[in-house]
């Protein structure tokens, strides 16, 4: 395939430089580990899903909890995230008029910069507050994902723009000459054709709900209970660390990097089940990727 | 592929008699969601405004902050910010250019390879703040001795934007179409010519929109510099030196110091002008250079 | 033609940057024989020292002191490993922590607070500890109006939550709480968003936000309303120390600044970040 060694050498070099960085991996998993292992050794590995709640100062080490905690409010995150985010690129690239689009796009990169204190002390002078006239205490698991959803709606909304924007003109000229409307352009040939990088955006956007910490804590309620309504509190798993990392000492600073170690775990189960998911696509419809 | 697509959308599209009302549909839930965000958003901005506004002065700019960030301003702050993004991007950048050209015309995409290093992205996508926080402060700072210094802060961060960077960058690059590759082949061109003149150029959008997203990550990050960048809140004479950003200082002062709220909303508002300014130079500058290569139509 | 001009421009600028940064590392070579301490711990009292640093680099030429955060427990970590030359301990040394000397530099009371709306002027220990326990979880049971309490605790290893839980003698896993934070702003805000909330925080903090339009009421414990004044004159029965701690007795430089930061000449600082002088 490559004729010219020059190539050759390009290959070999980008590929130590992939390597490198998938490294940085290794040694942050590696690091994390280390850290665990007190907690590993002294409660063991079995305490963390059996006991029956979280007080690693008196010897209870459940954090099944914090880890529903954390699926339900990124699930909702994701779900309110994903379709909004792809509605706003759909709008940016096929909808607005063209003097509001950078403006539009503008604003939404703004809001991908705004610290999550900055979205946390929102929430919880504005938000929380009124959900508490609803129902208190306020801060729950809906005050958690609607305040996570506007933080990785950005990450959504501006790679999936990126995505259309990359689809090749000659996809909108076949479009159009086969007569088709904006509605069936959009829907049938270009969200089909930006598919994987819509996929890519909603992964990160996933990861990011799944490991964002600060702007949570303010708003979520931190009790460790497994939610049973919308209006319940919870912890996540990112949210612990923060909150008790500060005074933790030994084997309670170590149950908390059993924490990190755990939604690593989960992260890694979601990203290795989204490429199933890919690929099933993929393999489904006959559209395989070239290069 | 396309022609498949059309095929098919051309049929359906036959097949409904209500097209029109579909359109309108259509068009409206796209105005819709846009609204929707953006009324939430300009709630938060115009909260954040109200209570800010009045802190923001020319002296709130160039004075070093007092009594714990009360009083003064913050001119120490901004430079440690835009140094440590500084440090971010000039290593990240071309970084994750070179492992998403990898991934996306060097590796075969069901490869062994390719598949770990992209789960692996995935995964550090994830890792919360404030682990990279602890994990660049035992790495960066007490292993590799740069001690809490800018460096040790920018990058951290630099790993932590590394993943938006690099799926965007192999989105963008996914995306030109084979022919592209196959015409550069035909005429001779080394992959290297091909990809600098052609297939970067084609993904220049992508990168940017990856570039973006990242500053604004990077900029918006508190617990990943808390332990690695540091606290201090005088003015850095060297990339050595510890120095506090944006964000950390907000943080501080909503959290940290009684009586701090409007300087917090204050110096938000100075961030939030910031990323404007360095979002308008990130998109002249990648346009600049990409504009130079020769572009394909 | 016009393109050049940018391409100038832009050249310019980023030679600029360039020689500014080299300038800047090359002046690494003369902090380098600056006297230098490094100070690490809690959050609560890195704003404190910090400009306590500040008046001592200003008075002492050619010394540098950075103060870093990151929690108590990383003050005692870092002092003890040496990584930092003192350590900043929101709380009281623990027992297995008397290999380090620690020094007081303020103290802080606590305070229970509830929504300034809040008709409830006072609540007895067993009332508070019912309440922290789930056995009254209405108002009105107490006093007050009708309406459901939301109970705010802090969070596991905080030095708050240890000193609630010693004064009102009960276990953490007795307590039923419906929010559970970190900081004090935090418990502020919270409390100023519920008017059914019942929080503790620091008296320093509370008295600040209280004075400054946060919907906020301190309640009295024990008879004794919750002020800065009663911590001072040691009347109130809730505070805990903020301390700076060496590894063995301080030595040199660091005598120097632990002299000074114990001395009255910090007294107006510590007014300053709404803490409480200790009688010298």
């Amino acid at each position: 395939m490559f004729r010219l060694p020059a190539d050759k050498v390009l290959q070999r070099a980008l590929f130590v430089v992939a390597l490198l960085t998938a490294s940085l991996v290794g040694l942050i998993i590696l690091f994390v580990l280390r850290e665990t292992l007190p907690a590993l050794q002294s409660p063991g590995i079995t305490r963390f899903v059996t006991d029956e709640s979280w007080h690693p100062l008196e010897g209870k080490f459940g954090m099944l909890p914090m880890l529903w905690g954390t699926l339900f409010s990124t699930t909702l995150a994701v779900l309110l995230a994903t379709p909004l985010g792809i509605g706003m690129a759909v709008f940016c690239r096929y909808v607005a008029p063209p003097a509001l689009v950078s403006t539009f796009r503008g604003l939404v990169t703004l809001l991908a910069g705004i610290p999550s204190v900055v979205f946390g002390f929102w929430g919880l002078t504005v938000l929380v507050p009124l959900i508490a006239r609803v129902e208190p205490p306020g801060a729950s698991l809906l005050a958690a994902s609607l305040i996570l959803a506007i933080m990785i709606l950005p990450t959504v909304a501006l790679m999936s723009e990126a995505a259309l924007a990359a689809i090749p003109e000659s996809y909108a000229q076949g479009a159009a000459a086969l007569g088709l409307g904006r509605r069936a352009t959009v829907l049938r040939v270009m969200l089909p054709a930006a598919k994987s990088g819509i996929i890519a955006a909603v992964i990160l956007a996933t990861a990011r709900a799944l490991g964002e910490t600060m702007a949570v804590l303010m708003v979520s309620g931190n009790v460790v209970e497994t939610p049973t309504s919308l209006f319940a509190p919870i912890r996540t798993l990112t949210a612990n660390i923060a909150l008790e990392m500060a005074y933790a000492t030994k084997f309670h600073r170590a149950s908390l990097f059993v924490s990190g170690l755990v939604l690593t775990a989960v992260i890694m189960l979601l990203a290795w089940l989204a490429y199933r998911a890919e690929h099933h696509i993929q393999k489904a419809t006959g559209v395989l990727h070239a290069a | 592929m396309p022609l498949e697509n059309y095929a098919l959308a051309a049929r359906a599209e036959m097949t409904r008699k209500s097209a029109p009302i579909f359109e309108k549909l259509f068009t409206t839930t796209a105005w819709l969601s846009a609204l929707l965000v953006m009324s939430f958003f300009s709630w938060m901005v115009f909260d954040i405004a109200a209570n800010g506004f009045a802190k923001i002065s020319w002296s709130f700019l160039t004075e070093a902050p007092l009594s714990a960030g009360r009083k003064g301003g913050i001119s120490t702050i901004i430079v440690s910010t835009l140094l440590i993004l500084a440090v971010t991007i000039v290593v990240a950048v071309p970084l994750a250019i070179a492992v998403a050209v990898w991934l996306a015309e060097f590796s075969r995409r069901e490869g062994f390879a390719a598949r770990a290093i992209g789960i692996t992205l995935d995964v550090l996508a994830g890792i919360p703040s404030i682990v990279f926080g602890l994990f660049g402060n035992a790495f960066f700072c007490v292993f590799l001795g740069l001690g809490f210094s800018i460096l040790s802060g920018g990058l951290t961060l630099a790993c932590m934007v590394l993943p938006i960077l690099i799926r965007a960058t192999e989105a963008g690059l996914r995306a030109a179409p084979n022919e592209w590759r196959q015409g550069g082949a035909a005429l001779g061109l080394s992959k290297a010519t091909t990809l600098w003149q052609v297939l970067l150029p084609a993904a220049a959008p992508a990168i940017t929109a990856g570039l973006l997203l990242g500053i604004g990550r990077a900029l918006a990050e508190t617990a990943a510099l808390i332990f690695t960048s540091g606290y201090v809140d005088r003015m850095p004479a060297s990339l050595n030196d510890s120095g506090r950003a944006l964000a950390v200082h907000i943080y501080d002062l909503s959290m940290n110091v009684p009586g701090g709220d409007q300087a917090a909303y204050g110096s938000t508002l100075i961030l939030i002008f910031l990323l404007i300014v360095i979002n308008a130079s990130a998109i002249f500058i990648t346009n600049r250079i990409l504009k130079a290569r020769i572009q394909p139509k | 033609m016009k393109l050049q001009v940018y391409d100038r421009a832009l050249f310019t600028l980023l030679a600029a940057l360039l020689a500014t940064l080299l300038m800047a590392t090359v002046s690494v070579a003369s902090f380098a024989q600056e006297r230098k301490l490094v100070i690490t711990g809690a959050s609560t009292a890195a704003p404190l020292v910090a400009e306590i640093a500040k008046r001592f680099e200003t008075q002492n030429r050619g010394v540098r002191i950075d103060v870093q955060t990151g929690g108590s427990s990383r003050g005692v970590a870092d002092a003890r490993a040496g990584i930092s030359d003192i350590g900043m301990v929101s709380r009281a040394l623990s027992g297995e922590e008397q290999d380090l000397k620690s020094h007081l530099i303020a103290n802080d009371g606590m305070s229970v607070i509830v929504h300034k709306t809040n008709p409830v002027q006072a609540l007895t220990r067993e009332q508070i500890i019912d309440i922290y326990t789930g056995k009254i979880t209405n108002w009105k049971d107490v006093g007050g109006k009708d309406g459901k309490i939301t109970v705010v605790n802090k969070a596991e290893g905080r030095s708050t939550l240890e000193l609630f839980l010693a004064f009102f003698k009960l276990s953490n896993r007795d307590i039923k709480a419906q929010v559970v934070i970190g900081d004090n702003p935090q418990g502020v805000k919270t409390v100023s968003g519920n008017p059914g909330a019942i929080g503790y925080v620091s008296i320093g903090a509370a008295e600040f936000e209280a004075q400054n339009g946060a919907s906020i009421k301190l309640l009295p414990l024990g008879g004794i309303a919750a002020t800065t004044e009663n911590v001072r004159n040691g009347t109130f029965p809730l505070s805990r120390p903020i301390n700076i701690v060496t590894k063995g007795v301080p030595q040199g430089l660091q005598k120097q600044f632990v002299d000074f930061a114990t001395s009255q000449a910090v007294t107006d600082l510590v007014k300053e970040q709404y803490f409480v002088p200790p009688a010298r």
